[in-house]
């Protein structure tokens, strides 16, 4: 695979992000206009200095105009972008592939979603009409992430109620983050007695062990490396944006175990290689992934690379991803606090990096990160798209 | 005239508690996911995996009562199911317990494949309720070693308003069950003499008995006997299953050289004299009425009304499904109908659904059907969704790796949760997954195949 990569070629000068939950007083318009306005007043610039803009949402609006409605914005290129839960991190992937094509100066990428008008719990689709015998149409997403459990206590031999323990402690420890969080959906710890003894929703997934469904936005507004320090002292460099989208084979194949997700492998390696990664366990100072179930973080750690195969249950109750962890892994809360509105998250993930690496995260901070990765993922397991960036706060 | 090749019968798994609606013995009822067109399919893949060779049907006749559609030909969905080739007659016979004669002459005069189905729905408390039965049965008729021979074929109509319905209500009604019972005794009497007259006998080995009219069904002993034995359905009354389904379980037990005097009342009555031959010990059905009648499992009262619309429960909350659209449902109908998926022939990888490309290979265009409908496989991983749309939540899942190859994801039917685990075997089921905007989505579940089911050869 060829991919160069675009190391150090672009920043991130300015960020937004609305708080994240069931905003009932808030519309898209109302998001939009607060993450993207506070992205352009934390670089110091108004709207018309934009020259191009990135929108992501997979369900809150159709076309550039979402974004250029409520904006007022006057004429310029405004792209929808959809990639399923990755849909943030692509909106954001594509802004600054435009800066570093010299095609444009400064873009701000946005990601919404308004997901508590519909009346429903979860996500709704808007498939294409078909023929009514997609598995997908029945299982909805915990129940299809809920296959990891079991798959993952076979492949590795794992006794059930030491998996449940390590799902119960990815839960505890992001909402024991989200409490320190004031953008987060919810905002309290939670006991590991409660995680355990909350209904079920699919498998032995509870409700605690489920990503929340909230509102949100963020924005980042992103320029060429060389101008970044015009609009900040403390900017923020892309290493890597990886992207990979599998062939959906897991769900026809019989050697697909349900224990990894193939396409955040491949991802991650190109994310790692355009970075110079070689050892991300002692090269990254924090991690944002994809936690929208708790069994999912369980298998991004191997899949990321940053346990070894089989392990990382062990890991995680070794507590080596909480805050005072070797690597802290959803230091904001992740999904888990955060709810996970679709065309956001991505950018969500990017505003704790943001924060963390300009020393700005308050009682989150860690001390003296220098590297963040964030994880975005769309689809189940068997075929999805994975999201994996690479960040840092000096220019290589 | 044609003689009968095979027989088959399907009886659904559940079963209501008799203390519920005050019967001893047992109810069956459908799923919420059968209908008259899968109780049909149900019993006609049966009869097809008891065949020795291919099934040759010229025609098939699809008979029932309740038919999941009007304006829209049932059998051409149980056509698609049973793969039949596209030059194969199919026709739907709608109306009352009378539609099965209709088949059965038509198939016994050019050969074909009878099928019926039929949902009995009774309002809570009525006769329907108690003494229905919902079943699939199929009947092939044709040339050839027959396992019992047809020797008369005679009827009697009569107009009088025993059992009626609307068209548009889901429950029937009743006159006073002994008008229709002294109507029907005469018919009974009088057409019975007419076919033994007519296939030369004095009295009939075994007789049996149908009709909606419980009365008939009860005391048909006392209107004609058997030399050996005298009886009716044994479910209750299935509607355009029962003359089938009771012709069934005469021919699981009779022996061979033995003659059956089939009636069937309804608004007249229809009389069927057949003489079994000797092949008939060694091709009954593999699972016998009796033996499926004696198995299932309860099915708590609430949740069996709510099946039938009687009563509404709250829903997850969660959207609708879309309806099935019709362009891709016929694009992929030997997938959709027919569990056709596709084989790569350069290496063999199998694809449900089926592909273009290879998913394991990159070749494309280069793929043979598979067809995968009789296939058994093993659970490889599975999960109880609480939260997802289902008429009757929750929705149970597995991934299935089939013996031969291939995968698919697929909801259970029946499913029993408690007994699912990595490892199962299933078998595959035709069913009707929901129904939305008025079109009914058909495609196959996966359903739990007990350890030791003698159909699981592929087991080792």
């Amino acid at each position: 695979m060829s991919s160069r990569g675009i190391a150090d070629k672009v920043a991130i000068v300015g960020m937004g992000c609305t708080r994240f939950g069931e905003l009932w007083d808030s519309s898209t318009d109302d998001l939009l206009i607060d993450a993207v306005g506070e992205a352009l007043a934390s670089a110091g610039i108004v709207r018309d200095d934009i020259d191009a803009w990135w929108l992501g949402t997979l369900g809150s609006g159709q076309s550039g105009l979402t974004l250029s409605r409520p904006l007022g914005i006057d004429y310029k290129p405004v792209t929808r972008v959809e990639n399923y839960c990755a849909t943030g991190s692509e909106s954001f992937r594509n802004a600054c592939y435009a800066v570093a094509s010299g095609a444009y100066d400064r873009v701000v990428a946005v990601g919404v979603e308004k997901l508590k008008d519909s009346g429903f719990s979860g996500l709704l689709r808007t498939d294409p009409p078909a023929d009514g015998t997609a598995s997908e149409l029945s299982l909805t997403a915990p129940a299809a992430f809920s296959l990891l459990d079991p798959a993952y206590c076979a492949r590795h031999g794992v006794p059930a109620e030491q998996m449940r323990e390590a799902m119960t402690h990815v839960a505890w420890k992001n909402h024991v983050n989200g409490a320190r969080n004031p953008k987060a959906q919810f905002r309290a710890e939670v006991s590991r007695e409660r995680i355990e003894g909350a209904p079920k929703v699919a498998g032995r997934l509870g409700i605690f062990d489920c990503s929340g469904v909230s509102d949100g936005a963020a924005a980042a507004m992103v320029v060429r490396a060389e101008d970044a320090y015009d609009y900040t002292d403390r900017p923020v460099f892309v290493k890597a944006l990886a992207l990979a989208a599998g062939p959906m084979r897991g769900g026809l194949d019989p050697a697909y175990d349900f224990t990894s997700f193939p396409e955040v492998v491949r991802s991650a390696q190109d994310a790692y290689a355009q970075a110079g990664i070689t050892d991300p366990r002692a090269e990254l100072s924090l991690a944002e992934v994809h936690d929208c179930f708790t069994p999912t973080e369980v298998v991004l750690m191997e899949d990321l690379g940053f346990a070894d195969r089989g392990q990382s249950w062990k890991d995680v109750l070794a507590g080596d991803f909480d805050a005072d962890g070797r690597l802290p892994v959803n230091i904001d809360g992740g999904l888990k606090s955060f709810g996970h509105p679709v065309g956001a998250s991505g950018l969500r993930m990017l505003y704790e990096a943001f924060l963390q690496l300009r020393g700005d995260a308050g009682e989150r901070q860690l001390a003296d990160p220098r590297t963040a990765l964030t994880h975005n993922l769309g689809g189940r397991p068997g075929g999805c798209v994975s999201f994996v960036s690479v960040v840092g706060n000096e220019r290589g | 005239m044609s003689g009968l090749l095979a027989y088959a019968t399907y009886l659904p798994v559940h079963r209501l508690d008799p203390s519920d609606i005050g019967i001893r013995g047992s109810r069956v009822v459908a799923s919420f996911d059968e209908d008259s067109t899968t109780l049909a399919v149900a019993a006609a893949t049966a009869l097809r995996s008891g065949l020795a060779e291919p099934m040759a049907a010229g025609s098939l006749f699809f008979a029932t009562a309740t038919p999941a559609y009007a304006d829209k030909t049932n059998a051409a969905a149980i056509h698609a199911a049973l793969r039949l080739p596209a030059d194969t007659f199919a026709a739907d016979l709608v109306g009352s317990g009378r539609s099965p004669v209709a088949a059965l002459r038509a198939a016994l005069a050019g050969g074909g494949l009878v099928v019926a189905g039929d949902v009995r729905v009774g309002k809570p408390g009525s006769v329907d309720e108690k003494t229905g039965g919902d079943a699939g049965a199929a009947v092939l008729l044709g040339d050839g070693p027959a396992i019992a021979e047809v020797l008369a074929v005679v009827a009697a109509t009569e107009e009088l308003l025993d059992r009626w319905r609307l068209p548009t209500s889901l429950t029937a009604e009743q006159w006073e069950e002994r008008f229709g019972f002294e109507r029907y005794a005469a018919l009974v009497r009088a057409t019975a003499g007419r076919a033994l007259a007519a296939a030369g006998l004095e009295e009939a080995d075994h007789v049996v008995l149908t009709s909606p009219n419980q009365g008939v069904a009860k005391r048909g002993g006392s209107l004609v006997k058997g030399l050996l034995s005298t009886g009716t359905s044994p479910l209750g009354f299935s509607g355009a299953t029962d003359p089938l389904l009771a012709l069934a379980a005469v021919l699981d037990e009779a022996g061979p050289g033995e003659t059956v005097l089939l009636l069937s009342a309804v608004d007249g009555c229809d009389a069927v004299v057949l003489r079994t031959t000797d092949l008939l010990p060694g091709r009954r059905q593999a699972r016998s009425v009796a033996v499926q009648l004696a198995g299932g499992r309860t099915v708590d009262y609430p949740t069996y009304l709510s099946w039938r619309g009687l009563l509404e429960r709250e829903l997850p909350r969660r959207p609708e499904p879309d309806r099935p659209a019709g362009p891709p449902s016929a694009r992929g109908v030997d997938w959709k109908f027919g569990f056709t998926g596709s084989r790569c022939t350069a290496c063999g990888f199998v694809h449900l659904p089926p592909t273009r490309v290879c998913r394991a290979c990159d070749v494309a265009d280069a793929m043979e059907p598979a067809p995968a409908s009789g296939l058994h496989g093993t659970v490889t991983t599975y999960t109880v969704d609480r939260l997802a749309y289902s008429p009757s939540p929750p929705v149970v899942d597995v991934v299935v790796d089939f013996d031969g190859g291939g995968r698919c994801s697929l909801e259970v039917a029946d499913a029993d949760s408690e007994a699912l685990a990595v490892g199962s075997r299933v078998d595959l089921s035709f069913r009707r997954l929901f129904t939305a905007g008025g079109v009914h989505n058909y495609f196959w579940k996966a359903r739990l195949v007990p350890d030791g089911d003698e159909s699981d050869r592929s087991r080792a």
